[in-house]
């Protein structure tokens, strides 16, 4: 088994979960990242797989290799998610399909397989991603919302299975960050939405990073089912 | 693959379970050993974990990735999971109809 702790984060070809990617590896973990198109981060800490992560084959072959390799796997940071802004009546039920395929069964399948994988060392920490859109009730995401409240309930629920196996789950619900997911956002709908917040500022990946080492610190082991949401939402 | 050789490795993973397992609820190491009901150790977490040695152990063997608690499993009047052999044989069924 290797003596070096392993973190498997998803979504990791660009914004918050490549900038999550190469923090973890810059500070010596040994970070497996995924993501559907290939990544041109080079760390000798960091490997990546090419995997759509609704795809149980796939995903279930890339635990396999995690095992094989490192035998353990430490945290899981389940950032891959896509997002639909848009009124519900133009909302095409394609879009409303491949946003839950990928947010709430991706983020399912990758708890589900790396849990199987950190029971064996009764440790495990599982950070999944909510978004303030759930708790403001967003208007024009209805879907994305309804996606992410799954995550939360996924969340919720998985804290408790996983309790005995030394596994916590917990959820980051980030506000608004200025990456690719909220560029098609009109200003106007950004602005709004900062306004609804008790600090009114766009988040930084550093933010997010911040609350995530919460979750994954030693003396995080009875902070299991909670949702953090930033901004003060 | 022959019923045998399946039926070996769900003993592997019992004795893999053993040594990961509380005292009481440690397995004897046979095909008659109980899984489920009154005549069993294993709490329904243990249950859980052997399966889930159990499908770890087949995909290495035969790089193949089997869900045992799948539906029809769930369904039986008599569950696969009952003892060693039982779910032995349900998982070379399984192996049977995938390969």
């Amino acid at each position: 088994m290797s003596a070096t702790t392993v973190m498997l984060i998803s979504g990791t070809r660009k914004g918050i979960g490549r900038s999550l990617a190469e923090t973890y590896a810059g500070r010596g973990w040994q970070v497996i990242g995924c993501s559907r198109k290939p990544s041109d981060f080079d760390h000798p800490n960091y490997r990546h797989f090419c995997l759509d992560v609704n795809d149980e084959p796939a995903v279930q072959a890339m635990l396999t290799e995690i095992r094989k390799t490192h035998g353990r796997l430490d945290a899981l940071i389940n950032n891959a998610g896509i997002a639909a802004l848009n009124h519900a009546l133009l909302t095409p039920v394609e879009t409303a399909r491949r946003v839950f395929e990928t947010n709430v069964i991706g983020t399912f399948l990758l708890c589900r397989e790396a849990a199987r994988l950190m029971q064996k060392r009764k440790f495990g920490r599982i950070v999944n991603f909510s978004s303030v859109a759930v708790p403001l009730d967003l208007e024009g995401e209805a879907v994305y919302a309804a996606s992410k409240a799954a995550v939360e309930t996924l969340t919720r629920i998985l804290a408790r299975e996983l309790a005995p196996l030394g596994v916590t789950v917990n959820a980051i619900g980030p506000t608004a960050v200025r990456t690719d997911l909220v560029r098609a956002v009109p200003q106007e709908k950004l602005e709004a939405l900062l306004a609804r917040q008790a600090i009114p500022r766009f988040g930084e990946a550093a933010d997010i990073l911040n609350v995530i080492d919460f979750f994954l610190r030693p003396e995080s082991g009875l902070i299991t089912g909670q949702v953090i949401y930033l901004g003060g939402v | 693959m022959e019923k045998e050789e399946v039926l070996a490795l769900v003993l592997e993973a019992v004795e893999e379970w053993n040594q990961q397992a509380d005292e009481e609820q440690r397995l004897e190491v046979s095909p008659e050993t109980r899984l489920l009901g009154r005549n069993s150790k294993l709490d329904s977490l243990g249950l859980v974990n052997l399966i889930v040695l159990v499908e770890e152990k087949l995909a290495d063997r035969y790089d193949v990735h089997l869900t045992l608690a799948d539906e029809r499993a769930m369904s039986q009047e008599r569950s696969p999971f009952r003892s060693v052999q039982s779910l032995a044989e349900y998982a070379h069924l399984l192996l049977t109809e995938k390969k």
